[in-house]
Order: structure tokens, then C-alpha cells, then sequence
């Protein structure tokens, strides 16, 4: 972990002297160290089967491999920085490795123009990605709370360089501040949230809070704090705010933040204005781990919300609005990324309502489960399909797909991966969409009809949007070949390679028996013996007939998409637009904050802050214009006045004292 | 006739208003640092004439002089490398016509 | 009751002393005002030496007339023009400055009269302080004895020589 950090140093302060290829090379190499180290750790992890990671019933048991005070400001508020080891840091630490690694081999062939020119900056990008690992890493092996906010916000840091890194286009400037300002305004509420658990329970381990509700003195828990946090749950000290338990408060304020970098609905503005930055950037933050950062939070503390039903509806509510509002608007867009963008908004979506659904009398927690397996599989498909678009763009030089029409024939291995990227996230079997998408589904089951339906139109939906993409870039009409414009073709090995290797990931992630590494309590869960056949055959019938009615449309050019979209104006609208989201944000800071508040404020910093100071400045000045005579920088003058000076006080001594 | 005190000390009153006369009139800097030297040898004899008359066997007012002269000699040195410095850049070291600087 | 030759030896110091300082400020060769000052500090001198102070009598000698006049002279001649070595002076200006200097005059010599009592203290038995005692006193740590000011004027000068270099040498 400790690897990217040294990068972004020695990347960082040194970058300007080296040579791109010495930094591209060594951040990549860096990567893989931490990559193999990752992957070490959590195959020690999972299969040492060590008494220290598995308790004798074969339970996986959280292990804290280190934890030193770095901020002790008295003897009960300590604030910690650790490495803690349980199924879902190691899942997460294979998963940020990974796809990390992947994404600083392939920029070293993305981030140069076709004739092989390093893009201006290629340092500064290799120790920005260095320092958002580093980051990562360290918000999913925190051991408590306060660690872990103190990795968010350097997270959204990195990824608002990351996200700014053309910083001379307004563009990706304005988005680079949009999705800082949105997340630091989720942030507040995270940070409440923390106050208000850990003021109540006086800790900030995650280790108490998982599990002092299961029994007392585990871990080493005192006393005092497990009954803090009974009483909390229990509700019967606990204060009440506002019709809600603290516990209800806290946990929401704190899901909160994790909306704020998941892009749940209201807090989602930023993550689509956020593909401005370059696309490895996007595959790797936006798509892949930092925004699944939310979904890892609410696991994290999942046995405290599942004490609090009403915080797991909330979650559940806003998790299956946003699944189908990103699903409509994404069918609407015609820029390549922000499709993809919308996408990973609709995938977190169903990531956290799987998170909510989850209920330990259905199949041991599958909710939870399958959240995690979601939440891999899809960093995997969601990499792979970015950087397929990175390569599409890079050939293009565009990022609207109306200019992409029919690359088949000129880049097949793009085609080929990509194609596996979207039958992965659609959802056909054997492809790993398929396995974690149906554990969502049956979740959802478990818990009500209505979100199973709900959430396997937004699954249909997916497979629609998805193939309407891949339809649009690779079919639809030849190839417009125009005159002094080279021909698109596959990208050099740095870039392939990474895609070939995500590709088969995604095809086969699916099989692994995800149940018998991750689950809500630790004990191991069998996946397929649980598996309801009956509604993986409805999800998977949804999806081939979405991308048959894909194909109807979008295979070959034709006058329907049109006649549909005129056919509904008013809801393609909205949905290209957004829903007017941004409108109606920009209404709310413009026209109410900056009018009501902003105005009133600006006016009395102007004019009566402003005004005293420059009243002052103006008195100095107008006092300085007539005195300079005194200051005249003639010495004799000076030696004058003092001599005439002292003459006097010479002259009053000699007469009063002789 | 006896040499009391006031017999240095009277020459030396004149000696220091010469200074004072000659700092006040010159225009030339280096005049002026000359008028300075003056004056402070003036003080400095009178250290000394102070100590040799009220003080005999101590030695505190030469010793006062003895660092009085060192640091005259620095200050001299000091004065004349930037007298030389200004004479380079103005080509001339009249304090009247040394006006490039002044408000 | 002094010889006759110390008495003689006083006015000729005495007078050279108060003729020398005013010609120094009254000529309007720089030149020449630099010579006066010369002879006004070996009058200095002479004056320690009278009253028993060889050693810093040598000092002034050597520091002030041997070092600091010949600095004098060479910025002198460093700086002013050939042909413009005289100064025009406005003649308020010298009647103010006369002004200046006579009130200095009757002011501190008021006060000198005025303590003519005190003033009038006969010139004391003193054997000179022989060089040993002179160094070890400016060498010493001890009470009354002056090593701190010795190294604090070392350093001073030190400084000086840096920042003399400093100022006067061509960019």
C-alpha cells in the first residue's frame, strides 16, 4: 500500500526531470508490485485457512494486521491508522489492484497521440493515478471510521485532479469543481454521521461496531462501548431528534456521503460531467472503485444498518430510483461515456439496493453477498468497457458514437472485448453480469415483489442501453471514411493487452464460488446450491429479448429510432436531458443561493468589509501624502531636527538642574 | 598654570562643533564622513580625558574608545563602499542631487 | 605643578586640535578637508599619549590615521571629478549650520562652566597600564574585563569586510 505512495512522491516531485517513458514505466511497475503483494495477501487471506482469518466453524473472522495511534488528543478519543483484513477489504484490495494495474499499463499507449507523442503532463497523470491507489487502498483497508474519511477525502482529492487534468479546458475544469463541491457537500453529512456514532458510542473501530452487536467482549470491545451501542440500537437511551433514533440519523447522514461519491440521485450531477477527465481516469475512478466507495462504506457498517430498518429502506428507495432513472437517461445519450457513465450510476444503484434488500432470515444476508459479487464483476466489465471506449476514442478522437458507426472490420479485437463487456453487464449467462445480477434479483425477491419487478425492468433496461451502444459504434452503417482522416485501427499492445485480460476476466469472473469468500457474517455460503433457476431464466429471457429489440432497432441504419423518439418527444426529452437535474441545480445555486444568500453577503463583504478597509487605506493614505514632506531622505535634515532637538533638551537641563 | 580638566575639555567642545557645523554644511558625502570622524574623536577624547582625571587606574572609558575606534573604522568602511557604489550608479555623491529614489 | 615643556607641549596640542578641525570643515578642497582631519587625529594622538595612554594613542595612530584616512583619500580620489574638487556653498545654508554648531557651543559649554568645580580636578598620579594588563583585560572573562565586546567587535568587523565586499563590487 505504502507502493503508489512512494510513486506519487517520487513521480511527483520528480516526474518534471524524467522522461515520460522512465515515469510511465515506473508508476506501471510500482502498480504491479502493489498488485502482486494484493493478491498474495488475499490468497493468504482466503485460503490459509490460518486461526487468525478463519475460526474453527469456518467462519472468516476480521483480522487487524496493525493499528498505530496517530492522533491521540485524550485518553478516549484516539484516532487510529491501521490495516484491517476481512473478506470485503480483500475482495476490494484484488479489485482496486487490479483494475489499477491495468489502467497505468494502458495509459502508457492512451495517453499518447497516434505518431506516438507523449500528451503534455504524462508525469503529473502517472502520480496523480499513483496517489488515488494509494488513497483507495487506504479507505478499504481502514480500520476505523476517521481513517477511512480521512482516505475518502483524499480519494475525491485525487479524483478531482484526476478529473481536472485538462485543466486548460473550462470543460473539465467546471466538471472537476462540480464533482468536488458535490461530493465535499455529501462529505458533511458523512462527517456528521461519524460525530454523531462516535460521540454516541465513543469509538471509531469498525470492529466494535460490527461486532459488539453480535456478542459482548469480542475483539477486545469494552464493556462501556458494547452498551453504547445497545443502547443505541436498542433506542431506549438514545436520544430522539426529530421523530428518528441518533442511530437513524447518524446511519442516514452517513449513507449520505456514501451517495455523495456513489452519484446516488439527488448527489449524481458530478459523475457524468466527471468523463471529461481522460478515459483510463474514468475506467479506473468513476467506473471501477471510487465510486463503489459508498457501496463499500454501507457494507462496511452493515450489521449496524441492518439494526435500523428504516435507514436500510432509504437506501433501498433511493438505490432503485437512481437504478432506473440512470437506466432511462442512458438509453437517451448519444456521448459514448456518459452512457457508460450513467450506466455505472444504475449498476452502483443496484449494488445498493441489493444492500438493502439484504435480510439475514433470506439465504444468510444474499443481499449483502451479492452486492459484493456485483460490485466485482462490475469493476471488472465497467474497466473493460471503458477502456474499450478510451480505445474507440483514441482512434476516433471523438466521444459521440454518431461518428463511430460500424468499426467492426477495423478494430476487432476492440469489438470482440467490447462485445463481452456488454453481454457481461446485460446479463447473459455464462458471462459474470449474469451471476451477480441474478443474486441481486433474487434478493430482491426475497424482500418484495414490487422491487423484484422494478429492478428487473431496470436490468432490461440495461441490456437495451448497453447493446443500443454497442449496436450504434459497431454496426448500423459502413464506416464514414472521410478524406485526410487516417483509418481507425486496433491500439498498440500496452492498450490491448489490458482489455484482452479484463475480457476474460469478465467472461469467467462469474464462476468463481463468490459465497464461499464473502458474506455478511463470515460463514461461508453456498452460491449455487441456493441458485433459483426459475428467475435466473426470467432475467436472462428479459435480457435477450431487450437486446433483440436493440438489434431491431439499431442493427442496421433505419428510420425507427427516430419514429420512436417522435413518438414519445416529452419522455426523450427529459431523458436527454437528464431528467433536468443539472437545470434544476443550476436553478437552485443560481437564481435561490446566489440571489437569496450569496447576493446579500457578496454586497456586505463589498461594501461595508471592503469599505472599512479601504476607509482605512484611504486615511493612511491621504495622512502618509501630508506628512511625506517630513520624510524627505535628507539626512542633514534629519541630523537638523535632532540636533535642534537635543539643543533644547540640552538648553532645559542646564537651566532647571545648574 | 595647572591643566585641569576643562583645558581638554574645552578643545574638544570645539572640535565636536566643527563636526556638527561641517555635517550640517557639506554636501559631499564623503565631507560629511569626515565632519562624522570628527565629531566621534571628540567623544572619544573625552572618554578618555574622563577617565584619566575622575577614574586613574581604571581603564573602562579607554576601553570604551579602544572599541569606539574599531567600530568607527567599520562604520567607515562600510560608508565609503556604498558612497562608491552610489558614485558608480549616479556619478556623483552630492546628497543634494541624490534624488532618484525620494518620493 | 607641571614642567613648563608638558605646559607647552598642552597648547601646541590644544591649538593644533581646535585650528585642524576647523579647517577641516571650513576648506573647500575634499582633499585637503581629509589632510586637515589627518592632523586633527594625530593631535588626538599626541593627546593620549600626554595623558599616559601609549597604547591607545598607537591605536588611534595606527587604525585612525594610518587606516581610516587613507581610506578616506583613496575614495577620495576614487570619486570626485578632476577640476571639481571645490564646493560652492549656499550661504544660508553655512549661516544656519554656523547657527547650529555656535548653540552647540554655548550650550555645552554652559554646562561645562557651570561645573567648573568638578572640572577642575587637579590631573591625578597614574602609572600607565602596561600591555600585560591591557591584554588581559581585553582578553579576559572575568568582572570587568571585556572578551564579549572583544568578539562581538570581531564579528562586527567581519561582517563588515562581507557586506564592504558586498556593496562595492561590479555586478
Amino acid at each position: 500500500m505504502a507502493i503508489p505512495l512512494c510513486m506519487f512522491l517520487i513521480l511527483g516531485l520528480l516526474g518534471m526531470k524524467m522522461s515520460h517513458k522512465l515515469a510511465g514505466i515506473l508508476g506501471t511497475a510500482g502498480m504491479g508490485v502493489t498488485l502482486v503483494l494484493a493478491y498474495f495477501t488475499a490468497f493468504t487471506y482466503f485460503f490459509s485457512g490460518s486461526p487468525d482469518f478463519v475460526s474453527s466453524e469456518g467462519q472468516r473472522l476480521q483480522y487487524i494486521v496493525f493499528n498505530v495511534d496517530w492522533l491521540q488528543f485524550y485518553d478516549n478519543l484516539v484516532i487510529r491508522l491501521g490495516f484491517l483484513l476481512d473478506p470485503i477489504s480483500a475482495l476490494l484490495l484484488v479489485v482496486i489492484t487490479t483494475i489499477s494495474f491495468m489502467v497505468h499499463l494502458y495509459s502508457n499507449g492512451y495517453m499518447r497521440d497516434h505518431h506516438g507523442v507523449y500528451e503534455h503532463g504524462f508525469q503529473r497523470f502517472y502520480a496523480f493515478l499513483s496517489l488515488f491507489s494509494f488513497s483507495m487502498l487506504g479507505l478499504v483497508v481502514a480500520t476505523n471510521i476517521f481513517q477511512m474519511y480521512i482516505f475518502w477525502e483524499l480519494v475525491g482529492a485525487s479524483s478531482y485532479l484526476l478529473i481536472g487534468f485538462y485543466y486548460v479546458k473550462p470543460s473539465a475544469v467546471s466538471a472537476s469543481k462540480k464533482a468536488f463541491i458535490v461530493t465535499r457537500f455529501a462529505d458533511l453529512g458523512f462527517l456528521i454521521g461519524i460525530l454523531i456514532l462516535s460521540f454516541y458510542t465513543g469509538t471509531f473501530n469498525f470492529t466494535d461496531f460490527t461486532s459488539a452487536p453480535v456478542a459482548d467482549g469480542v475483539y477486545g470491545v469494552s464493556l462501556d462501548t458494547a452498551q453504547g451501542i445497545k443502547n443505541l440500537i436498542a433506542g431506549s437511551e438514545a436520544p430522539i431528534f426529530m421523530g428518528a433514533s441518533v442511530l437513524t440519523w447518524a446511519l442516514v447522514l452517513i449513507f449520505m456521503g456514501g451517495m455523495g461519491k456513489s452519484a446516488m440521485l439527488p448527489l449524481h450531477i458530478w459523475l457524468p460531467d466527471a468523463m471529461e477527465g481522460p478515459t483510463p481516469v474514468s475506467a479506473l475512478i468513476h467506473a471501477a472503485t471510487m465510486v463503489v466507495a459508498g457501496v463499500y462504506l454501507v457494507a462496511r457498517l452493515f450489521p449496524l444498518y441492518l439494526m435500523e430498518h428504516s435507514a436500510m429502506v432509504i437506501i433501498t428507495v433511493v438505490g432503485a430510483v437512481t437504478a432506473f432513472y440512470a437506466a432511462m437517461v442512458a438509453c437517451t445519450q448519444i456521448d459514448i461515456k456518459r452512457v457508460l457513465a450513467f450506466s455505472t450510476i444504475s449498476q452502483i444503484a443496484f449494488m445498493m439496493v441489493s444492500l438493502g434488500v439484504a435480510d439475514p432470515n433470506f439465504h444468510e444476508g444474499l443481499g449483502y453477498m451479492a452486492s459484493m459479487f456485483h460490485l466485482f464483476t462490475h469493476a471488472m466489465f465497467k474497466a473493460l468497457l471503458f477502456l474499450g471506449a478510451g480505445a474507440l476514442i483514441h482512434a476516433i478522437g471523438s466521444n459521440d458514437y454518431t461518428e463511430m458507426h460500424g468499426l467492426r472490420k477495423y478494430m476487432p479485437i476492440t469489438h470482440v472485448t467490447f462485445l463481452i463487456g456488454c453481454l457481461a453487464i446485460a446479463g447473459i449467462i455464462p458471462f459474470s453480469g449474469f451471476f451477480s445480477k441474478d443474486e441481486i434479483l433474487s434478493a430482491c425477491f426475497g424482500n418484495s415483489w414490487i422491487a423484484y419487478l422494478w429492478m428487473s425492468m431496470v436490468a432490461a433496461l440495461t441490456a437495451f442501453y448497453m447493446f443500443r451502444l454497442y449496436f450504434l459504434i459497431f454496426w448500423w452503417k459502413e464506416h464514414p471514411v472521410r478524406q485526410g482522416h487516417h483509418t481507425p485501427h486496433d491500439q498498440p499492445w500496452t492498450m490491448t493487452l489490458p482489455l484482452v485480460i479484463l475480457a476474460a476476466i469478465a467472461t469467467v469472473a462469474g464462476l468463481i464460488p463468490f459465497g464461499n469468500f464473502v458474506s455478511w457474517n463470515g460463514e461461508p455460503y453456498d452460491l449455487f446450491g441456493h441458485f433459483d433457476w426459475s428467475i435466473a431464466a426470467v432475467s436472462l429471457l428479459v435480457a435477450v429479448v431487450a437486446i433483440l429489440v436493440a438489434a431491431k432497432m439499431y442493427m442496421k441504419e433505419n428510420p425507427l429510432p427516430a419514429k420512436m423518439k417522435n413518438a414519445m418527444p416529452t419522455l426523450w426529452d427529459w431523458c436527454h436531458h437528464r431528467f433536468y437535474w443539472d437545470e434544476l441545480y443550476m436553478f437552485i445555486t443560481h437564481k435561490i443561493i446566489f440571489n437569496g444568500i450569496c447576493r446579500p453577503i457578496a454586497w456586505f463583504d463589498r461594501h461595508i468589509i471592503d469599505g472599512t478597509m479601504d476607509g482605512f487605506a484611504y486615511v493612511t493614505n491621504k495622512a502618509s501624502y501630508a506628512i511625506r514632506g517630513l520624510q524627505s531622505g535628507s539626512i542633514q535634515m534629519y541630523v537638523w531636527i535632532y540636533l535642534i532637538g537635543a539643543l533644547a533638551l540640552g538648553a532645559i537641563t542646564a537651566v532647571c538642574i545648574l | 598654570m595647572e591643566t585641569t580638566m576643562i583645558y581638554y575639555l574645552i578643545p574638544t567642545l570645539i572640535m565636536f562643533c566643527c563636526g556638527v557645523y561641517g555635517f550640517l554644511t557639506r554636501k559631499n558625502m564623503i565631507a560629511m564622513l569626515i565632519s562624522l570622524e570628527l565629531m566621534l574623536n571628540a567623544v572619544d577624547i573625552n572618554f578618555v580625558v574622563f577617565n584619566r582625571y575622575l577614574f586613574p587606574g581604571q581603564m573602562e572609558g579607554m576601553f570604551f574608545t579602544l572599541f569606539a575606534i574599531a567600530i568607527a573604522a567599520a562604520e567607515t568602511a562600510l560608508a565609503i563602499a556604498i558612497i562608491i557604489n552610489v558614485f558608480r550608479a549616479a556619478k556623483n555623491i552630492d546628497v543634494t542631487d541624490l534624488k532618484k529614489m525620494k518620493f | 605643578m607641571e614642567s613648563v615643556g608638558s605646559i607647552i607641549m598642552y597648547w601646541i596640542i590644544a591649538l593644533s586640535i581646535v585650528v585642524f578641525s576647523v579647517l577641516t570643515v571650513t576648506t573647500r578642497k575634499i582633499l585637503r578637508s581629509a589632510t586637515y582631519l589627518l592632523f586633527t587625529l594625530f593631535a588626538t594622538a599626541a593627546l593620549y599619549f600626554k595623558l599616559d595612554y601609549e597604547f591607545l594613542g598607537a591605536v588611534q595612530i595606527a587604525v585612525y590615521a594610518g587606516g581610516i584616512v587613507v581610506l578616506f583619500v583613496f575614495s577620495i580620489l576614487l570619486t570626485s571629478h578632476p577640476g571639481h574638487n571645490s564646493e560652492r556653498l549656499v550661504s544660508r545654508r553655512r549661516v544656519l549650520g554656523l547657527v547650529a554648531s555656535v548653540a552647540t557651543l554655548v550650550i555645552a559649554g554652559y554646562a561645562l562652566v557651570s561645573r567648573c568645580g568638578m572640572l577642575c580636578t587637579k590631573l591625578p598620579q597614574m602609572s600607565n597600564p602596561d600591555m600585560k594588563t591591557i591584554g588581559t583585560t581585553l582578553m579576559g572573562s572575568g568582572d570587568g574585563q571585556y572578551l564579549l565586546p572583544f568578539e562581538a567587535v570581531s564579528v562586527l568587523l567581519l561582517a563588515c569586510i562581507i557586506g564592504g565586499v558586498v556593496v562595492a563590487r561590479k555586478r
